[in-house]
């Protein structure tokens, strides 16, 4: 077999980190191949130098036979590389061909050539399958759609390397199938593929060969069919760590109670007549593909949207109205979907995030003025009891690495002792070391009587931690099933929005 | 070479960065000073002398430097919270002139009335500041434009009424509203100068806003809103709240800047009393780096500019308008040497 | 009453509108170009200012008048440069060098001004652009002399906005400006740079908005004072999202508020028992008003104000 690309001795550092150390890494014409790592183990940074967003410190890229020049998107492109980024480029307010055409032209034409675009777009959709609208705008576009998008700006450029990064993050489970589907597919039409994952199932069934990166450095190369899941998991961590489980104990009372509640007004939707319960003691795992109300439900649960119809009580009072102040104030925790953007603040210290949400408590301030001394001393409190690692309460809080600074957040809202806590996707972005930590202390709030919802995209965590586990699938609620009963099979069509309607849809 | 962002800032760099800017913004217009002929170390000595060399120059700079103070706190908190405060300018006069038409006629002995009028004042800027804050609030128009355009609103208007309604018949030439009543004139701080004790007030200002910024559930607040609104929305702050209370604060400062210098300096208003305070006071704030603290000693300096830049025009015959180049100068130096609070660079 | 009706019917009025809309059209195209590649241009009132002063000051020391415009626009390029080199590979905030580089270029035209010429009791004064009576069109009854019978910067204007929509939405030049407003890691993904292409905007944009400026001086009056742009750059930056960040509709933002303006001119000779002052404050009123009317609905461009850096998102 011909090799279309190699790298080789590839080395990139940020600081004092090194993303990439020395790694080599070579592609077969035809090939599908998986490049497998945990977060952080430095996947998307080696895919950045291949695609020219970064230069590397050291090695050299051969494409074709042909020496990549560094650091330049445009010669990558050129010399037929293509990239589906996992955070899709695309402008949200200009339309498929706008954002297909962008840079095929040279900026000096005195005119755009849109037909002669759109029918080699239309040529290029039916070849490999991915059916668009030209003319429609990205915001109106599904997220599968998107992609479909993001992967003929590639194809459209001729790409014969194709990237794609975290693909299936975005996908249900049907979805994700006959993706990569489509990507065999394009092999038989002269392409190779890399891409990044750190799921082993999809590994396994859809790659010729498999990569494992960790800590920056080339582990290990497998012929995919020569190995198995296990290896794969052990290479991939290095190390044994068990992510704690669950035991069976006694569940308590209701706790929180959302009836039929609605979100938005009624042409746009955000959550639809949603009922859900949890009660003390207990983990009830919202699961769903991502942009599916998960975001509205959050928001809701944290106070900061209130439902248009139906009823949220907390401990036997509304709390559609509480706000965010409120909610805690009546025994609420919350963990946000995104430590950085919502749960944080980077730029003050580690004990003005430890007490921001309850500033205004006598514990911290009196009359008007914070007590600083207590607050640090909470601040200690927590670096202590939740480990959190190369911090002081006065260290600027966005110096914390990821998995510390989502044990920041977890410990402010857990040592408050909440009867409720909504945990947002508690461990996205974190390496396994930090997950099961992350796991442990949930489940340890959780036996100690507090009922929690956890929302989560990855189905593995959601089965490990979760009592019962309802789908959300375009702003509506399954019924819940009993985490026993919750096979990958039935979670999976769940997730694809095919459960058993509740009586009370068919109703009307 | 390579920026790369610092885990913490060092106070020595806190307080070399301003300096450091400072002096690249008098080295690039001592370029101006040299095509007119004059030479620049010579121009910079008689600003020098001219803003402190002798007693009466030290107060003269002094007094400029009191409105300085109070505009430069105004535009520091608004920053903090990125609120978009440019109208200062428009605060200023529309401070000067409640004092003025209400100090006027009030009929209470000074002790009572110097305080009332101040309050006047401070309200006068709060309320002209809240319409743009409540405008973004409420239908997200962008303060900034809005500020900058009241501006302009505000000086004619300040022209209306010191020609109309305000007008001093006893005034000659140019046009000048009333003048506060004497007994509210403040106090000199050095007799026979024009020192009042207006600057002890700007300088108790900036250690209030400090003690605010710094040791309140407010103050935290507000820094919490300023660098992630996401983040403190979610804990639970009000940004409405937080945006309209700094709003209120910042228009009061900006207001009392015109009262003070109505009744320390210049009795009545005209149109020309203010050459550029609001806008001065941003550049304040910037070189303070938003520092409540800092803003003392940077009104310092952009006065002494101002005083010194006069006083080497009458001697060397440049322009005086460097004083303004200078000082936009320095906002720009500024913003390019913040840089290195927050990066170092490394080979 | 009748006075004020009979001020609409006269075709000086119309003539003045788009006398008056000139400046604002370049300013407000200028502004539009900057912020369409996602940078907001605040020295839009000192890039005005130093246009106006140096092109005049190219005319006054004897050379011709498409010179002194060509000074003005290479000036403004020149300021427009200091605020993308600061903006954009640096990514400072935008809103303070945009009013640093206001500061900066409103006093070294004041400064250069004051150095350079001698000011009597009058300032001195050029020859302007005089109209040009397009043949046969402006003989067009009533219609002649209100759109054929302009200054030559004011033809370059109404050619300046085609240009711009044409740019901007035909051209893949226009395609990679827009995109880069919305969205510069899509551009970059493309094999382009987004930082390079925000440069160019703002240097282009800030030569428009020095033409604005040169028209004061150069065509509107015949002379310079500091301070003489009063607010039109900022009325440009209303205007921008008045229009959508759209060049037709910047026009008519623009023809609109200058027929306000002259309008109100006009009726402050008739109507001399208002305090001119409250005609004069119309403007800046009006603009308040227009940013409140869309300022719901108004599309801006996503990335307007968010630095680029390679590799954060």
């Amino acid at each position: 077999m011909t090799k279309v690309l190699e790298l080789t001795g590839i080395t990139k550092r940020f600081g004092a980190l090194t993303a990439n150390d020395d790694v080599s890494l070579s592609l077969a014409q035809g090939e599908i191949l998986a490049l497998l790592g945990e977060n952080g183990a430095g996947k998307t940074t080696l895919m950045n130098i291949l695609f020219g967003h970064y230069t590397a410190d050291a090695g050299h890229i051969r494409l074709f036979g042909q020496d990549l020049p560094p650091g330049q998107p445009r010669a990558a492109i050129e010399a037929g590389v293509g990239m589906v980024h996992q955070h899709f480029t695309l402008a949200h307010n200009l339309t498929v061909l706008d954002n297909i055409m962008l840079g095929s032209e040279p900026l000096s034409r005195l005119r755009s050539a849109r037909s002669g675009t759109r029918t080699k777009l239309i040529q290029i959709a039916d070849r490999f399958g991915l059916p668009v609208d030209p003319d429609a705008k990205i915001s109106t576009l599904s997220v599968g759609e998107r992609q479909r998008v993001e992967i003929l700006k590639a194809l459209y450029r001729d790409a014969r390397v194709l990237i794609l990064d975290e693909p299936t993050a975005v996908l249900a489970r049907p979805e994700a199938q006959r993706l990569f589907e489509t990507l065999r597919e394009m092999t038989r039409e002269g392409l190779s593929l890399i891409f990044i994952s750190h799921k082993l199932h999809e590994v396994m069934s859809a790659s010729d060969r498999v990569a494992v990166l960790r800590g920056g450095k080339m582990v290990a190369e497998r012929v995919t069919s020569q190995t198995n899941p296990a290896e794969l998991a052990e290479l991939m961590v290095g190390r044994k760590v068990e992510r704690p489980m669950r035991q069976a104990h006694k569940i308590g009372a209701p706790v929180l109670v959302a009836k039929n509640v609605s979100v938005g007004p009624s042409e746009a939707r955000q959550l639809e007549d949603v009922s859900f319960i949890v009660r003390s003691g207990e983990i009830l795992g919202i699961v769903g593909v991502s942009g599916n109300g998960q975001a509205a439900l959050g928001a809701l649960l944290s106070g900061l949207t209130s439902p248009s119809s139906g009823s949220l009580m907390l401990n036997g009072i509304d709390a559609a109205r509480l706000g965010p102040r409120g909610l805690i104030g009546n025994g609420a925790g919350r963990v946000p979907e995104d430590r950085n953007t919502e749960g944080v603040v980077g730029e003050l210290s580690i004990w003005e995030n430890a007490v921001l949400e309850r500033l205004r408590s006598p514990d911290f301030s009196h009359r008007g003025f914070v007590r600083r001394t207590a607050c640090k001393d909470y601040a200690a409190g927590l670096i202590d009891r939740f480990d959190i690692r190369g911090a002081t309460p006065d260290t600027r809080t966005r110096l914390l690495s990821g998995g510390n600074m989502q044990k920041l957040v977890l410990g402010r809202v857990l040592s408050n002792d909440p009867q409720f806590v909504l945990v947002n996707q508690p461990t996205r972005g974190l390496d396994e070391g930090a997950i099961a930590a992350v796991h442990s202390e949930l489940l340890a709030a959780r036996g100690n009587g507090a009922a929690m919802l956890l929302i989560s995209e990855e189905l593995e965590e959601a089965v490990a931690l979760s009592d019962r586990i309802q789908a959300i699938v375009k702003g509506r609620l399954s019924d819940p099933v009993a985490a026993e009963e919750a096979d990958p099979q039935r979670l999976g069509l769940m997730m694809a929005g095919i459960w058993t309607e509740p009586e009370n849809a068919h109703a009307s | 070479m390579r920026l790369e962002r610092r885990a913490q800032t060092p106070l020595s760099v806190v307080i070399l960065v301003p300096l450091v800017a400072i002096f690249a913004a008098l080295l690039l217009a001592a370029g101006l000073i040299a095509a007119a002929g004059v030479n620049p170390l010579t121009a910079y000595a008689e600003m020098l002398r001219g803003a402190l060399g002798s007693r009466l120059a030290i107060t003269e700079m002094l007094t400029r430097a009191t409105p300085l103070i109070f505009t430069g706190l105004a535009a520091a908190i608004a920053f903090r919270a990125r609120l978009w405060n440019i109208g200062a300018e428009g605060q200023f006069f529309v401070g000067a002139l409640a004092t003025a038409a209400i100090g006027h006629t009030l009929g209470v002995p000074g002790w009572l009335g110097i305080p009332l009028l101040m309050l006047a004042g401070m309200a006068a800027g709060a309320l002209l500041l809240a319409g743009p804050a409540f405008l973004r609030l409420r239908f997200g128009v962008d303060e900034v434009v809005t500020t900058l355009l009241l501006n302009f609103i505000v000086i004619l208007f300040v022209g209306l009424m010191i020609e109309g309604p305000m007008r001093d018949p006893l005034a000659f030439g140019w046009p000048a509203s009333v003048p506060v009543d004497g007994a509210f004139r403040l106090p000199d701080l050095v007799p026979r100068t024009r020192l009042h004790i207006g600057l002890l007030f700007a300088i108790a200002a900036a250690g209030i806003v400090w003690l605010v910024l710094a040791r309140t559930v407010f103050g935290a607040e507000t820094r919490a809103a300023g660098f992630n609104a996401q983040a403190a929305a979610f804990a639970g702050v009000s940004l409405p709240r937080t945006i309209m209370g700094v709003a209120l604060l910042s228009g009061a400062l900006a207001g009392l800047a015109g009262s003070v210098e109505v009744m320390g300096v210049t009795a009545g208003v005209t149109t020309t009393m203010s050459p550029g305070f609001g806008y001065a006071g941003i550049v304040v704030a910037m070189l303070a780096a938003l520092h409540p603290a800092g803003v003392v000693g940077s009104a310092v300096f952009i006065a002494t500019v101002f005083v010194g830049a006069d006083a080497m025009g009458r001697a060397t015959g440049v322009p005086s308008f460097i004083a303004d180049v200078i000082v936009a100068l320095c906002l720009l130096t500024m913003l390019v040497a913040l840089l290195f609070t927050t990066y170092r660079i490394r080979r | 009453m009748t006075d004020a009706i009979d001020l609409l019917l006269n075709t000086s009025l119309w003539a003045a509108v788009l006398r008056i809309a000139t400046p604002l059209i370049f300013g407000v195209l200028g502004a539009l170009l900057c912020e369409r590649a996602g940078v907001l241009n605040l020295g839009i009132e000192g890039i005005m200012t130093m246009g106006a002063m140096t092109g005049w000051l190219a005319v006054f020391l004897g050379t011709p008048l498409w010179m002194g415009l060509l000074v003005a626009v290479i000036c403004g390029a020149l300021m427009g440069l200091i605020h993308a080199a600061l903006t954009v590979p640096l990514g400072l905030s935008q809103h303070v060098s945009g009013l640093g580089i206001t500061l900066f270029a409103s006093a070294l035209a004041a400064y250069l001004y004051r150095l350079i010429v001698e000011v009597g009791d009058l300032p001195p004064a050029i020859e302007p652009f005089r109209p040009i009576d397009l043949p046969l069109l402006s003989d067009i009854p009533a219609l002649g002399p209100v759109l054929f019978s302009q200054t030559l910067p004011t033809y370059l204007a109404l050619l300046a906005v085609a240009l711009m929509a044409y740019v901007l939405f035909r051209t893949p030049l226009g395609l990679a400006i827009r995109m880069t407003g919305e969205n510069p890691h899509a551009v970059e993904a493309q094999g382009l740079n987004p930082n390079h292409i925000r440069i160019c905007a703002v240097v282009v944009g800030s030569a428009l908005m020095a033409m604005g400026g040169a028209f004061l001086t150069m065509a509107a009056f015949d002379s310079f004072f500091p301070g003489m742009v009063q607010g039109r750059g900022w009325i440009c930056i209303a205007l921008v999202v008045f229009a959508s960040w759209r060049p037709g509709k910047a026009l008519i933002g623009a023809l609109l508020f200058a027929f306000f303006d002259a309008y109100q001119l006009r009726l402050q000779t008739t109507l001399d028992a208002v305090p001119y002052q409250l005609f004069l404050m119309a403007p800046y009123v009006l603009s308040i008003l227009a940013l409140i009317l869309v300022a719901r609905r108004a599309e801006v461009p996503a990335a307007l104000m968010s630095p680029f850096r390679r590799g954060e998102r």
